[in-house]
């Protein structure tokens, strides 16, 4: 533990003492970073046009996929990887590592969870995350307390480079709905995955969605065909567990119109001593009137107190509401991996479409996190919403970077966007980093980083009620940060409590 | 992360610059300023500093041709002030007041250029290379390494009135580069003036370094309705409990860039910079502000407001950076748009980099159209729709306005707005 030593660290005034408390108990205590024994087979180390092939048979694809990969591998080669962000981290040596790994025991595919070699399960089973269709996701404190009706999750779990099982995937084909890892669908739903895979986050779009576009092994595929409200939560499940092996999925979700579905992401690793590569790319596609919702816990592993170690985060993650009305909600809790490079997007193109984007990042020890948004506001009326809650711990770096961009076209859009940054500890940082392009006069942008400038109604609300100024403020702030969580599916509030479990009433400034 | 490639044809203009002859003194200087340059190379638009403006019209070699607009007034009418006049970037003695003023020593570049030894060599391009980290910015050290006219300006008490420097444009053409430094001394207090672009085209530095419990006000009008292309740097190291004040107005213009960098270095220092901008039509500006809080106990604020109609942008990039040492820090930083039609756009990036705990900092930006509510107020009384819209627009400008100390000086800042807008430069 360095520097957070509840008698060293010189509190603010403010910030109160369970805040500090809560984070240093967070701090060197990483629950998931055991790994598991397993037999586990690799392509070969380093990355070449070869090992995109080979990825693509392993999963059996077709011409047009192991084509469609090995141009993005292309195209891969020409591009720089970025460095504008504020992270700091050894060049990556993107041919020391292993692009692909999968338990040996998941060689003959097995036809039905029963066949998963049970290590795996237990793994799962380990994590909170047993991969048995029940009514309730147990290993969660209090979920038992939830009515059983409506409280269940289809689980896919991906392990390393394959998936290992998906739950529910019947009683959703029922309804109609498609969940399934994205390798099996690219073979059983080819038209549908050549019509959106890449419509998106295109294979050119970046460096790592590029490196992404080109090696990824699996990942879960969503349909959710019109007018269909999806009976339960989706999730899926990422753990990391082979060493010097980069992780890279892409999840593809489809809502068609009329419909909405609720997503969950969590993801953890093992403690090791050497810096794994996380690159994964979701896209989403929103008809008109539809909804989706998309909650990530991100808990990587953030590497030891030194910095030694950890998941480097690397993700592209963006949704193109193309339908009038459509509805996209990012939520994002991120407490995990040594560097994060993340800033889940909005294309506003449907008239009247909304995106909301609520974020806690909370970086401590050596992390460095610089994560954000990007709202682009192309269709007339659309709103978008910004809230982010960075907290800095240890020598850690916290960064929010964000885009509001409101083309000519979009008339009579609105965004709002806030966000706070705390520090707890004089060696760590937190920078804002927003960009805002206003192109007509019919919008209204706000940015506000400001808490004394929170929402003058619910202020003046408080204020005529007798509160002064601080207690109103630390209320409507507390509000905000309740809501961010609020915004979580259920499982999730109660798992990122548990991990936040971290009260934000001091980031009044 | 590499740099953008820039043009051979510029490569080679940089590897050809002839310095201009000088003393001891300033040919250290220009040669240390050229070799910045070519370090460094000339901007183009694929900078991540230059990504809302193109600075290709002040890159290029030849000048962008500006018209000169007959009867133009000086910024300052009927302030009591020192006028020290340039034209075409050049200093001219005739037009201009006898710069003796107690309190305050006052010499010309180009004189002071052919000494081996001045007391400027402490500010001369020093300021500005301590400018370039984190940020390179290549036009300031081309100004340092070219520049032969500009004041020495040495504060040693308070004075009396404030110093006017008058820029006039007389040639289509004029390509002119001032460079000015300012050194304010203990406990001393200055105000300066500044009006007028200074040439067809201009590169304009302004070095000031503000000692223990002086004091620096700056306050300056940038002409309207013209197409020149103007750019100014404005760098300040700040001592203890010293204070810095700065004001820009700016209306029309082709392209403007103002910068202003500042380091406040001792602790209790106050540092405001604020600027109001009337844009219609081909209009580009830039307002990009770069604030270094290192000592303890510092305040800085920046207000900027910008009114833009017809196709004209507006640009902020405004940065608080808080060193570690910077403890009880308080930064505001508040960027707003009025925007009067559909046309006109604004650009905005409000950065806050922070390195100590015990801060106050907070920036705000908005951009939206006039209030119809207000508009309509006000015309329910009887307030034609022209001047209702420059009452509301006048009073948009107000807070940053606000910033002017001097009461004569605002209210001359006021009137010159109230014209313009009565004009209709609105």
């Amino acid at each position: 533990m360095v520097a957070l030593d509840k008698a060293e660290t010189d509190v603010r005034d403010g910030v109160d003492r369970e805040t500090v408390e809560a984070v240093n108990a967070m701090a060197g205590k990483y629950k998931h970073g055991w790994e598991t024994d397993i037999e586990t087979e690799y392509a070969p180390k380093g990355l070449s046009e070869d090992i995109v092939r080979l990825i693509s048979e392993k999963n059996g694809e077709p011409e047009w996929m192991t084509d469609w990969r090995l141009q993005a591998y292309r195209r891969w080669l020409q591009l720089d990887e970025p460095r504008w962000a504020m992270l700091h981290y050894p060049e990556i040596d993107y041919q020391d590592q292993y692009y692909y790994a999968k338990p040996k025991s998941m060689s003959g595919k097995p036809k039905s969870l029963d066949e998963v070699d049970p290590k795996l399960l237990a793994t799962y089973a380990k994590l909170g995350i047993p991969l048995k269709e029940q009514m309730i996701l147990a290993g969660v404190d209090g979920a038992e307390a939830a009515p059983a009706e409506g409280r269940r999750v289809a689980v896919d779990a991906v392990f390393d480079s394959v998936s290992v099982g998906t739950t529910f995937k019947a009683e959703l084909m029922k309804a109609g709905v498609i969940f399934m890892p994205i390798s099996e669908a690219i073979r059983e739903y080819p038209d549908l995955v050549k019509k959106y895979l890449g419509s998106v986050v295109p294979a050119s779009d970046n460096y790592f969605a590029t490196l992404n576009s080109a090696v990824f092994s699996d990942g879960s595929f969503v349909y959710i065909p019109e007018g269909v409200r999806c009976p339960m939560e989706l999730s899926t499940y990422f753990r990391i567990n082979a060493e010097n092996t980069g992780q890279f999925e892409r999840t593809l979700i489809i809502a068609e119109k009329g419909s909405y579905v609720s997503y969950l992401e969590g993801c953890t690793a093992p403690k090791r001593d050497i810096a794994q590569l996380h690159a994964a790319v979701v896209e989403i596609v929103i008809m008109e009137d539809a909804e989706v919702k998309y909650s990530t816990v991100q808990n990587w592993y953030p590497g030891d107190e030194e910095g030694r170690g950890g998941i480097y985060n690397f993700v592209t993650k963006r949704a193109d509401c193309r339908g009038d009305r459509s509805k996209v909600m990012w939520t994002q809790v991120e407490t995990g991996s040594a560097i994060t490079w993340k800033y889940p997007s909005c294309i506003l193109r449907g008239d009247d479409s909304q995106g909301e984007f609520y974020s806690i990042a909370i970086a401590n020890n050596m992390q460095q996190a610089d994560t954000g948004t990007k709202m682009i506001h192309l269709g007339k009326n659309t709103r978008s919403r910004i809230v982010s809650k960075g907290i800095s711990a240890g020598k850690a770096q916290n960064t929010y970077r964000g885009l509001v961009s409101v083309h000519p076209k979009a008339k009579n859009s609105r965004n709002y966007t806030q966000c706070d940054s705390l520090l707890i500890g004089d060696k760590c940082g937190a920078h804002t980093v927003p960009y805002i392009e206003v192109k007509n006069n019919s919008s209204r942008v706000e940015h506000e980083a400001t808490t004394s400038k929170v929402d003058d109604d619910q202020l003046f609300y408080c204020r005529s009620r007798g509160m002064d100024e601080e207690e109103a403020v630390a209320l409507v702030v507390n509000g905000f940060c309740k809501e961010v969580l609020q915004a979580l599916p259920m499982e999730f509030a109660m798992e990122a409590q548990s991990l936040v479990a971290i009260s934000l009433e001091g980031s009044v400034g | 992360m590499a740099a953008p490639a820039r043009s051979a044809e510029a490569e080679a203009r940089l590897a050809g610059l002839q310095l201009p002859q000088s003393g001891a003194w300033l040919h250290l200087a220009r040669g240390a300023a050229v070799s910045r340059l070519r370090a460094m190379g000339l901007p183009v638009k694929r900078d991540e500093y230059w990504k809302y403006t193109d600075p290709t019209p002040l890159t290029v070699a030849a000048v962008p041709v500006a018209q000169v607009i007959p009867g133009e007034t000086e910024g300052f009418d009927g302030i009591d002030c020192l006028r020290l006049v340039f034209v075409d970037g050049v200093f001219d003695a005739a037009a201009s007041d006898n710069p003796a003023l107690a309190g305050v020593e006052i010499s010309r570049l180009a004189e002071a250029a052919t000494q081996d030894i001045h007391w400027a060599h402490e500010v001369y391009g020093v300021l500005e290379a301590r400018g370039q980290t984190p940020v390179a910015r290549p036009l300031a050290a081309l100004n340092s390494a070219l520049a032969t006219d500009g004041v020495l300006i040495r504060v040693v008490g308070k004075v009396s009135k404030p110093v006017a420097l008058v820029y006039h444009q007389t040639s289509t053409a004029s390509d002119a580069i001032l460079h000015h430094c300012v050194k304010v001394e203990d406990g001393a207090e200055l105000t300066l003036l500044e009006s007028g672009p200074a040439g067809a085209r201009s590169n304009t530095v302004m070095e000031v370094q503000v000692a223990d419990g002086a004091a620096f006000h700056h306050v300056r009008t940038q002409g309207r309705d013209h197409e020149r292309r103007t750019l100014t740097h404005v760098f300040a190291r700040m001592g203890n409990a010293s204070r810095f004040k700065s004001f820009t107005l700016t209306a029309n213009g082709a392209l403007t860039r103002n910068e202003v960098v500042l380091e406040l270095i001792g602790a209790d220092g106050v540092a405001h910079v604020a600027g109001a901008a009337l844009g219609n039509g081909m209009f580009h500006h830039d307002d990009t502000v770069f604030i270094t809080h290192q000592g303890t106990g510092c305040e800085s604020r920046q207000v900027f407001k910008k009114v833009l109609r017809n196709g004209a942008t507006g640009v902020f990039q405004g940065k608080i950076l808080v060193k570690q040492s910077a403890q009880k820090t308080d930064g505001y930083q508040i960027s707003q748009s009025l925007l009067l039609d559909d046309d006109s756009q604004f650009l905005c990036k409000p950065e806050l980099e922070i390195y100590a705990d015990d801060v106050k900092c907070s920036h705000g930006s908005t951009s939206g159209a006039i209030d119809d509510t207000a508009l309509f107020y006000l015309r329910s009384r009887g307030v034609p729709e022209r001047e209702a819209q420059s009452l509301l627009v006048l009073a948009f400008l107000a807070e940053a306005i606000a910033e002017i100390d001097d009461a004569t000086i605002a209210e001359a800042i006021q009137a010159r707005l109230e014209s313009w807008l009565a004009a209709g430069a609105h």
